[in-house]
């Protein structure tokens, strides 16, 4: 059984680990650096990326997630994908720098401009539909050579990789579409079998 | 089936702000302290429930621009309060772009009779309740998030901790009932019977329970989430206290690490004095926040 660690400092923690639950996974929600050992994954979720950043500095878990994303392999939405990106656009927001990605903040707007719309998502080779929820969602603005493009709404790339490194910038965990955590879960075993590393 | 995708948008909201503090303001500069305290959410307000207290007299929706001044100070979502059933003041609140409305016991309300319809509105709101039969009316009503509501501006815990366990206590009284007991416990909870299966079946509500009203330490904080809530909304407690930023930190602390006693203790100490506080049966029957609402 694969474990993966849900950062449960603050956000939607709880939809993460149900969804890994539903998969047959062991889920366990992170608010130590002690616990991250224990994981073979870790997702860090939506919420609010400014609050997320304060915690992580606060309680020791800036460095242990680098520490931990040199080897294996992370998952981040919404403002997990902030908290991971290269740089934020239009702030002086720090971020862990785990993927060549440029995020902007809130690029849709406020709550009243969030939404729910068809996404297009390629994880196989083939292209499919799902639904995309996004709320205060940022924007992927700019992709490095090394990035990989798997998703997108119109013409915004909403989840792509570089190595074992996954974000989105909508919540597949509020819906009952399995198929992107499936795909992270993949990632999580390619790692453990050595497949799957991270360039960083 | 629109209802249903604009719910999960709504709902979706509410879940980003698990496991946080949500900080009452009535300025930018406290929005601020809010925000770097790592509040994951404000309310903007125009006075804190405990002026509100004192203030007496009708008390309305904040002037838009305090609003205004606070979304522009920070990226975190800005909540606003309006008056029970004051649908206008809820479409000025929606027109101003505010993230989450709250239809508050704390302002006077409009309607005695009727709460507002708020599947009408894009925007979430989170109502009070006192009881599982009020929560499940104002889910009936479209309330994408709950809050026990404690009694505000009081910096007494013992409300909110009443409503909290009464409404779980409801819960789980729900989890043991019969199938065709249902229908006459949803008589009694004054409550819809659909939503009544759905908590059966679900053991907790369709929609994310908070906390409100009283907080003033960082163990009511954990408190409260030891009982269940799942994120705790701060009034009076920050800004009526000594050192508001070291105390909203660490309140943001003790509920992120609720169950870390050890951490609790250490960023307990040396916070200054706390809110002063009010005993429930000193506050007159009429000036009682919590038993407006229908």
């Amino acid at each position: 059984m694969i474990t993966v660690g849900i950062l449960a400092l603050q956000g939607d923690f709880a939809k993460h680990a149900q969804m890994i639950e539903k998969l047959g996974q062991r889920p366990i929600l992170i608010r130590t650096a002690e616990q991250l050992r224990q994981c073979d994954g870790l997702i860090i979720p939506g919420g609010e990326s400014t609050t997320l950043l304060k915690l992580m500095k606060k309680h020791a878990l800036w460095d242990a997630v680098l520490d931990f994303a040199r080897p294996k392999p992370v998952f981040g939405t919404c403002a997990g994908c902030i908290v991971v990106a290269r740089s934020i656009l239009g702030t002086k927001q720090e971020s862990l720098g785990l993927i060549d990605i440029d995020v902007q903040r809130n690029a849709y707007g406020r709550q009243v401009d969030s939404f729910i719309d068809a996404v297009d998502i390629q994880l196989n080779g083939t292209m499919d539909k799902m639904e995309g929820v996004f709320i205060r969602a940022p924007k992927i603005k700019r992709i490095g050579k090394d990035v990989t493009p798997l998703a997108w709404h119109r013409n915004d790339v909403i989840l792509a990789e570089q190595g074992c490194i996954l974000v989105g910038t909508f919540h597949p965990e509020l819906t009952e579409d399995s198929r992107v955590h499936e795909y992270f879960l993949r990632k999580i075993k390619a790692n453990l079998f050595g497949i799957c590393r991270n360039s960083i | 089936m629109q209802d249903a995708k604009a719910m999960k948008l709504k709902i979706g909201l509410a879940e980003m702000l698990k496991g946080g503090v949500i900080m009452d303001v009535t300025t930018a500069e406290q929005a601020k302290i809010a925000e770097d305290a790592g509040a994951v959410a404000v309310m903007a307000l125009e006075r804190i429930p405990a002026d509100i207290r004192a203030f007496g007299g009708v008390a309305r929706m904040s002037d838009p621009t305090v609003i205004k001044a606070i979304q522009q100070a920070v990226s975190i979502p800005v909540m606003a309060k309006c008056r029970i059933g004051h649908f206008a003041e809820a479409q000025l609140l929606e027109a101003l772009g505010v993230d989450f409305i709250d239809e508050s016991e704390v302002l006077t309300p409009a309607d005695e009779e009727y709460h507002v319809n708020k599947w009408e509105f894009k925007v979430p709101f989170v109502c009070g309740c006192r009881n599982l039969g009020e929560a499940l009316r104002r889910i009936a009503e479209g309330a994408a998030l709950i809050r026990t509501k404690g009694e505000a501006g009081s910096g007494n815990i013992v409300e909110a901790v009443r409503h909290m366990r009464a409404v779980q206590s409801g819960i789980k009284r729900l989890t043991v009932l019969g199938d065709e007991e249902l229908v006459t416990e949803a008589k009694n909870l004054g409550a819809p019977v659909e939503i009544v299966r759905e908590v059966k079946k679900l053991g907790k509500l369709p929609v994310p329970n908070f906390s409100a009203g009283g907080v003033a330490t960082p163990a009511d904080a954990s408190l409260m989430m030891q009982l269940g809530a799942e994120t705790v909304f701060v009034g009076s407690g920050i800004f009526k206290s000594a050192d508001p930023a070291k105390r909203a930190k660490a309140i943001v602390s003790a509920t992120t690490h609720y169950m870390d006693f050890d951490l609790i203790a250490r960023v307990s100490e040396g916070l200054g004095d706390a809110m002063v506080g009010i005993e429930i049966e000193k506050i007159p029957a009429a000036e009682r926040m919590a038993e407006r609402g229908w």
